[in-house]
C-alpha cells in the first residue's frame, strides 16, 4: 500500500482532524494548568471520566454524553474543595479522582459484562472516532480560542499571581470556573484519542516541552499547541504504519519531542554560560 | 482644608481556625500619607494588608477604601499592590518583563481587558524610572532577585496608583537598590501626593521615610509619627529603653 493511501481512509482523516483539534485544546489548557501547578487535574478528571463511562454503560447510554456532566460537576467540585475546604490543589484532585475511579470500579463490578467496553475507553481508540466527536472537538476548540482571545490578559495575570489578579478587580473565580469546565470537556474528548490512562500526557507534555525554549507567554501557548498537534499527527501515522496502539504511540512521540527540546535547552544554557553574562 | 480619607478601618478583627490573628484595629490614613507597618513575625502585618485589599473577609469590623466599603470597592486602578512572596511565583514562568509590567494596567480596563499601543508610554516611563528597560525582553525567571523585585515594583507603579501597598518590598534589594527604591517612593509620595502603606521589619529606616508608623502585635500597639514613637513611654515599656534608644538614635534624622 502506498504511504499516501493511508490518508485517503475516512477513519484516518477523522482521527487526524479530531486528534489535531483535541491536541490543540489539551496543549493550550495544559499551559495554564502546568504553570498553576494543577497539572494533575487532567489525570483526576480522567479518572472521573472512568466513573462517568461506567454509568453510561450501565444505563446503555452513549458514555461520552453521560461522562460530560459528571466530569464537569467534578471539576467544579475540585474548585470548591480548594476554595471552601481550604485544601491544596493536589489533595482536592486526589479526593475527586479516587472517588471517580472507585465509583467506576463499583459500577463495573455490580453490573458486570461490560469490562471489554470499559477497557477500550481506558486505552482509547482514535481510529474509531465519530463525526459527532470531530465536530464537538472543532466547536470546543473554537470556544477555547474565543476565551483565550478575550481573556488573554486575565489568564496571564491569574496564571502569574492569582492574588494580585484579584486586586486588579479580575473575577478570578469566574475565570477559574471557565478554565476547569473547558478542561473537563477536553478531558472527556481526549479519552477517545489516548484513553483515560494517558489523557494527562496530552495536557502536560506539550506544555513542558514549550516551556523549555519559549520566550513569552503567548509563544509558550503557540509552541505547546504546535508540539501537541505534531505528536498526534506523527503518532497516528506511525501507529498505523507499524501497527501499534495509537494512544501509546502519541504519548511516546510527545515524550520524544520533550526530550529533544530539553536536550536543546540544556545545550543552549551550557553555551550561554560559557559566554560572559549580560545580566546585572 | 478637607482631607481625603484613603483607608479607614473600624474595629477590624480576624480569626482563623479559632485563633485571633488581629483584634480591634482602628486607624485612618489620609491622602498623601506614608504609613510604615512594623511588628514582629506573626504579628498580623500581612493579614492586615490582605484585609485592606479584600483578599480576606474580616471576622468583625470594616474596611473603607476611598470612602467605599471594601466589599463593594471596584476602583482597583487606584491601588498598586506588591505582595510579599516574590518566591511564590514559578521561577520558570515564561512571561517577559514587559508582559509582567503590563499586567499592572489591567485594573483600569474593562472587558475585554487589552494592553493597547497607547499604554506603551506608561510602560516605557515606569521601566525607565526603575532602570529595567534593557531587560524588557528577558524572561522574569532569568533575572536576579533584585531585578525581579524591580519588575514587580514597576507592575505596581505602572498605572500611577493613588494608594500603593507594599509588603516587605526591599528584602531582595541591595543597599543601593534600597536607597533608590526609597527615593522613588518619596518622589511618588511628595510629587504625586500618593498614599503609601509599606510593611517592613526595619523600623529605623522606615522611620526616616514614613509620616506614620503602625506597630502591630496582633493588636494595634502604636499609631503615630516616628518622633512620637521615640518619645512614647508605651513603646519604652514594650521594647525596653535600650532598644528604643537604639532604633531612634541610630537613625536619628
Amino acid at each position: 500500500m502506498d504511504f499516501l493511501d493511508l490518508f485517503s481512509h475516512g477513519f484516518i482523516q477523522r482521527a487526524l482532524l479530531a486528534g489535531s483539534f483535541i491536541a490543540a485544546l489539551c496543549s493550550a489548557l495544559g499551559t495554564f494548568l502546568v504553570l498553576r501547578r494543577l497539572s494533575l487535574i487532567g489525570d483526576g478528571l480522567a479518572h472521573v471520566t472512568f466513573g462517568g463511562v461506567a454509568v453510561g454503560l450501565l444505563f446503555q447510554a452513549y458514555p461520552f454524553y453521560v461522562a460530560v456532566p459528571i466530569v464537569a460537576a467534578s471539576a467544579l467540585g475540585i474548585l470548591k474543595l480548594i476554595d471552601k475546604a481550604r485544601l491544596y490543589g493536589d489533595a482536592a484532585i486526589g479526593i475527586v479522582s479516587s472517588l471517580g475511579i472507585a465509583g467506576g470500579i463499583l459500577i463495573a463490578s455490580v453490573a458486570g459484562g461490560f469490562n471489554i467496553d470499559l477497557f477500550s475507553y481506558l486505552f482509547g481508540n482514535i481510529l474509531a472516532i465519530s463525526y459527532a466527536e470531530v465536530w464537538t472537538s472543532v466547536l470546543l476548540c473554537l470556544c477555547l480560542i474565543i476565551v483565550i482571545t478575550l481573556s488573554y490578559q486575565e489568564l496571564l495575570a491569574i496564571t502569574f499571581d492569582e492574588e494580585s489578579a484579584r486586586t486588579s478587580g479580575i473575577r478570578t473565580d469566574r475565570i477559574n470556573r471557565i478554565l476547569v469546565l473547558l478542561t473537563a470537556l477536553t478531558v472527556v474528548l481526549a479519552m477517545r484519542v489516548v484513553g483515560i490512562m494517558l489523557v494527562s500526557a496530552l495536557l502536560i507534555i506539550p506544555a513542558v516541552t514549550a516551556l523549555q525554549f519559549a520566550r513569552g507567554f503567548r509563544a509558550t501557548i503557540m509552541i505547546s499547541c504546535f508540539t501537541g498537534i505534531l505528536s498526534v499527527l506523527a503518532g497516528i501515522t506511525i501507529s498505523f504504519v507499524l501497527d501499534l496502539p495509537a494512544g501509546a504511540t502519541i504519548v511516546l512521540v510527545n515524550f520524544a519531542l520533550f526530550l529533544l527540546s530539553f536536550t536543546c535547552a540544556r545545550l543552549r544554557a551550557r553555551n550561554a554560560s560559557r559566554r560572559p553574562s549580560d545580566t546585572a | 482644608m478637607q482631607m481625603t480619607r484613603v483607608v479607614t478601618t473600624e474595629n477590624l478583627s480576624f480569626r482563623f481556625n479559632g485563633v485571633e490573628i488581629l483584634s480591634d484595629i482602628t486607624f485612618t490614613l489620609e491622602k498623601g500619607e506614608f504609613l510604615g507597618i512594623v511588628g514582629p513575625n506573626g504579628s498580623g502585618k500581612t493579614t492586615l494588608i490582605r484585609l485592606l485589599l479584600g483578599l480576606l473577609k474580616p471576622t468583625q469590623g470594616a474596611v473603607m477604601l476611598f470612602g467605599h466599603n471594601s466589599d463593594a470597592f471596584s476602583q482597583w486602578r487606584k491601588i498598586g499592590y506588591l505582595p510579599q512572596k516574590i518566591a511564590a511565583f514559578n521561577p520558570h514562568f515564561p512571561a517577559t518583563v514587559e508582559e509582567i509590567v503590563a499586567l499592572g494596567l489591567l485594573a483600569g480596563k474593562s472587558f475585554p481587558r487589552r494592553v493597547a499601543r497607547t499604554d506603551r508610554g506608561s510602560i516605557d516611563e515606569v521601566m525607565t524610572f526603575l532602570d529595567i528597560t534593557s531587560i524588557r525582553n528577558k524572561l522574569i525567571g532569568e533575572l536576579s532577585g533584585g531585578q525581579q523585585q524591580r519588575v514587580l515594583i514597576a507592575k505596581a507603579l505602572v498605572a500611577g496608583p493613588e494608594l500603593l501597598i507594599l509588603d516587605e518590598p526591599t528584602t531582595a534589594l541591595d543597599p543601593e537598590g534600597r536607597e533608590r527604591f526609597f527615593t522613588t517612593l518619596k518622589g511618588l509620595n511628595r510629587d504625586r501626593k500618593g498614599t503609601i502603606i509599606m510593611i517592613t521589619h526595619d523600623i529605623g529606616t522606615i522611620g526616616q521615610h514614613a509620616s506614620r508608623l503602625l506597630y502591630l502585635d496582633r493588636r494595634l500597639i502604636f499609631f503615630g509619627g516616628f518622633d512620637d514613637f521615640c518619645l512614647s513611654t508605651d513603646m519604652t515599656d514594650y521594647f525596653g529603653e535600650h532598644s528604643q534608644h537604639l532604633i531612634c538614635h541610630r537613625h536619628d534624622k
